[in-house]
């Protein structure tokens, strides 16, 4: 905990959000994550790094309005700025969509490094929504990255991915890796039917960030294409706890079994009637 | 009541598939690299014992050690002796 108050604080901090595994998250992860630290002031750039199937676009409901990508910056089609999208609703946040219609070999890691130097001078925090996979998608999205958020759901798949993910940021010389479990049930937790946020950290063994309950709010908001992060709702709160704890600050965590278990035994009796 | 006679949780299936899982995927030991380390340990204790070799098991685990990144895997070999006759050849040295 205690290094999140290094030196560096005050310089800008290059975070990849990553999994392994396809769809538990990180998108919405990215999204909520770099809109919460907006929020709070911050100066966020969020990069979607998924070449060919971009997508933070949409769930930042910023898809109307890009003119250049990441692969037009690359190839100096365009300049930085002019590919940045700036998110009306909250100043200071900004993102830079990918390309759709190129693949992952268009832009190399070396390149990737030198947008997020120059990025570095403007921003606070750079977010980069990692693709899902291990291939050049992956090594271009961590090569500029300080430290890591590693998302997985309370699934053996997911888990089996993330661990692979780890290791693979140790050996690339990671030392900040932090876990976000995505779509925990915590009814189903209490009937031994899914892996409790605690399994999942003794099997991983990396430091806990977050822990985001399954909430039908995620589905809204992304239909809405607003993040719901700092939103009255589980998953809005959860995420706003997590944006505190990247900016170091040390945060409960949000008890989701009393609430749950009351509501659960409430509808509990409907459903054994 | 039927919680009492129920089998495993299936949290529980997980947990333990999942320790056993990601032991070989830390590892990355190709089983070819196992089979010729098995054969190694086998002519190794052939030297001081007669043992079935056939029915042989090595297998990487982090049994007794707390699971997770820091654990230290172990190799566990499971040995079927038929004579233990030789050792004494051992003790005169």
């Amino acid at each position: 905990m205690e290094n999140q108050f290094s030196p560096e604080q005050k310089g800008s901090e290059v975070i990849v959000v990553t999994s392994g595994k396809g769809g538990v998250g990180k998108t919405t992860t990215s999204a909520n994550v770099g809109t919460g630290l907006a929020k709070l002031g911050k100066k966020v750039c969020l990069i979607d790094t998924d070449i060919g199937l971009r997508n933070l676009d949409v769930v930042m409901g910023l898809e109307n309005r890009i003119v250049y990508n990441l692969v037009d910056v690359v190839e100096g089609n365009c300049r930085v700025k002019q590919a940045l999208i700036r998110d009306k609703r909250h100043p200071g946040l900004y993102l830079m969509p990918s390309a759709q219609t190129r693949d992952k070999t268009a832009v190399t890691p070396g390149q990737m490094i030198k947008v997020i130097e120059h990025l570095k001078e403007q921003f606070d925090y750079i977010i980069l929504d990692c693709p899902a996979g291990i291939e050049q998608g992956f090594q271009n999205a961590i090569a500029g990255a300080d430290r890591a958020l590693v998302v997985t759901t309370p699934e053996v798949s997911a888990i089996r991915d993330a661990d692979r993910i780890i290791g693979l940021l140790e050996a690339n010389g990671f030392k900040q890796m932090d876990l976000i479990i995505n779509r925990l049930r915590m009814d189903m937790v209490r009937r031994g039917d899914m892996m409790s946020s605690q399994d999942v950290v003794d099997i991983l063994a990396i430091p806990l960030i977050g822990i985001i309950p399954d909430d039908e709010n995620v589905v809204i908001a992304t239909n809405q294409g607003e993040p719901l992060v700092g939103r009255d709702c589980p998953a809005g709160q959860a995420y706003a706890n997590v944006v505190g704890r990247v900016l170091g600050k040390e945060v409960p965590y949000l008890n989701f079994d009393k609430g749950i278990s009351f509501w659960t035994r409430v509808t509990g009796i409907f459903h054994k009637a | 009541m039927r919680h009492f006679f129920r089998r495993k949780s299936s949290c529980q299936v997980a947990k333990d598939r999942l320790k056993i899982l990601l032991i070989s995927d830390r590892v990355n030991c190709s089983p070819e690299v196992m089979e010729f380390i098995k054969n190694d340990i086998a002519k190794v204790i052939s030297k001081y014992m007669k043992i079935d070799a056939d029915n042989m098991e090595i297998q990487i685990n982090t049994k007794g050690a707390k699971s997770g990144r820091g654990a230290k895997p172990s190799l566990y070999a499971n040995i079927p002796i038929i004579d233990v006759g030789m050792t004494d050849l051992n003790l005169n040295r």
